[in-house]
């Protein structure tokens, strides 16, 4: 197996740096490139849908690996998973600070009154608490089974993700209807495949 | 800290005569003298409800940069930058444009015949897109007012419409059904006569590049930025409202209004701030886009909530 060994041990820096690329590319760009006229617009865009496409990717894992055998995939699922949160909290942020100055009666305004808004904060409110229950620590605290249900709700967030991207645009629906057709895809990779397949709760050591 | 505060803004803030002062100081400090004196009738940019002093700074018109590669102009895409990128090689000579409906004379003019005559003017608006960001634009062309007398409508004309290009070829955008080509929109005739209402030929003095609606598109500053129509080819007096591109599609969320108003909010999004290209954080929105004070009284009795 000397062939797998480097690749194996180069697996996890190289999607590592494939994951932090959007994030590479955005800080370049401040700094030393542009980012457009409005620079608010392009920070927000940017960490949105790199949260948004890495976390299909997360979702494209499982799917991957019974296509293909390649079930060191697996392992990359938590760090990919970390990614999509980590984009996800920065675009956060980036609303809160320039939409809002960080004022919590016009930020709860805004989650209460705007369904698009709603959608989008819940589903960081799920991601958060996959992103806490992510150290394996955690995951033996909590027990395989129970562990495990929680961490279907990613499949929530990821729905309620494309919803939230759905309900903000004015009227050219191309982009979230590309994100709502690759998720109805990796969800359906699922429901064909009934429990006898389903792996043992063993999920990966990080 | 008055960029955080609510966007409730009182009356007595839209109509204040410090705003007068300011617009007038504002445009001394731009080096406008001349033009301030050759357009005082006629209030082109009033200041903010904010404090005096920060009024001029936070007025000041936006760069070519930025209002000619920032666009909505959903016949070139929709992304901000596409029009910018894709009407590079948009033909507007020779350019015609067809008057049609109440008029006493219908028929094709070119666009010289069209502006032949009219008095130009330069006027500095805000410009407020109904997604909540907003610039200052300083616009060249007529006022509307002067082409509809020069068209001679009839004492039917209740309402004057306008229609973009349709041309896919020239126009990628169309190849889409993002919305129902070819882009209609329209005014009441006396919105249309209002001495606001402009018809531009031009951005900075120069000619309005293709991305922002060369050769000829409207501005109306107190509206949201949709109601500006682009690369207009057709004028058509009517006796009934038309019916408006955004307004036929979504009609819940775009009325054929569309005065700017913060506390009427998009179903989807406040409208109470606004976002000024350029600056990192929101300000409020102004009723009527800071105009309140000269297009109020068009819609006196009007229920602005339910005539969006």
């Amino acid at each position: 197996m000397a062939s797998v060994v480097i690749p194996e041990r180069l697996g996890k820096p190289v999607v590592w740096l494939a994951a932090a690329a959007p994030l590479g590319i955005l800080v370049y760009n401040t700094f030393w490139g542009s980012l457009g006229v409005e620079p608010i617009d392009t920070l927000t865009k940017w960490t949105g849908t790199s949260a948004l496409t890495i976390l299909m990717v997360t979702l494209a894992v499982t799917p991957l690996r019974r296509l293909t055998g390649w079930n060191r995939l697996v392992k990359y699922r938590r760090m990919i998973g970390l990614w999509a949160y980590a984009y996800g909290v920065l675009h956060f942020l980036v609303w809160a600070l320039f939409d809002h100055e960080f004022t919590p009666s016009y930020m709860i305004e805004d989650i209460v009154k705007r369904p698009y808004i709603t959608v989008g904060f819940t589903a960081l409110l799920i991601l958060t608490a996959l992103a806490v229950t992510s150290p394996l620590r955690v995951l033996r605290w909590m027990g395989g089974k129970r562990w495990q249900a929680l961490h279907r709700m990613v499949y929530v967030a990821a729905a309620l993700g494309v919803l939230h991207f759905l309900w903000l645009v004015k009227a050219d629906l191309t982009n979230p209807l590309i994100f709502a057709t690759i998720l109805i895809v990796l969800l359906l990779t699922r429901l064909k495949r009934g429990s006898p397949t389903r792996r043992k709760v063993v999920p990966d050591p990080g | 800290m008055h960029l955080i505060h609510k966007p409730d803004i009182p009356s007595s803030e839209i109509t204040d005569e410090s705003l007068f002062f300011g617009r007038r100081k504002f445009l001394s400090a731009m080096g406008f003298g001349g033009a301030a004196m050759a357009v005082a009738s006629s209030p082109l940019l009033a200041c903010t409800n904010d404090a005096a002093g920060q009024a001029s700074q936070d007025e000041k018109p936006n760069t070519w940069e930025e209002i000619t590669t920032y666009n909505n102009f959903y016949e070139f895409g929709t992304g901000k930058g596409d029009p910018s990128k894709n009407a590079g090689n948009f033909r507007t000579r020779p350019w015609t444009v067809e008057i049609a409906g109440e008029v006493k004379k219908p028929g094709t003019m070119s666009f010289d015949d069209l502006l032949r005559g009219l008095p130009t003017v330069e006027r500095t608006y805000r410009h407020r897109c109904v997604e909540a960001w907003s610039m200052v634009v300083p616009w060249n062309g007529v006022l509307l007012k002067d082409l509809i007398a020069k068209l001679e409508p009839t004492g039917n004309a209740k309402f004057i419409e306008f229609t973009t290009l349709l041309d896919p070829a020239q126009m990628p955008g169309q190849r889409s059904r993002v919305l129902d080509w070819p882009y209609v929109e329209g005014l009441r005739l006396d919105e249309a006569m209002h001495p606001l209402s402009m018809m531009v030929t031009g951005i900075y003095g120069k000619p309005v590049p293709n991305q922002n609606g060369a050769p000829l598109r409207l501005v109306v500053p107190w509206k949201y930025g949709f109601k500006g129509g682009k690369s207009i080819v057709k004028i058509r007096f009517t006796e009934r409202q038309p019916a408006t591109t955004w307004n036929m599609a979504i009609p819940s969320e775009y009325g054929f209004y569309a005065n700017v108003n913060p506390t009427v909010d998009h179903p989807r999004w406040s409208q109470g701030r606004e976002r000024r290209i350029g600056k990192l954080f929101q300000q409020p929105t102004l009723m009527f886009n800071g105009y309140a004070d000269q297009v109020a009284s068009l819609y006196a009795g009007m229920d602005l909530r339910r005539n969006y």
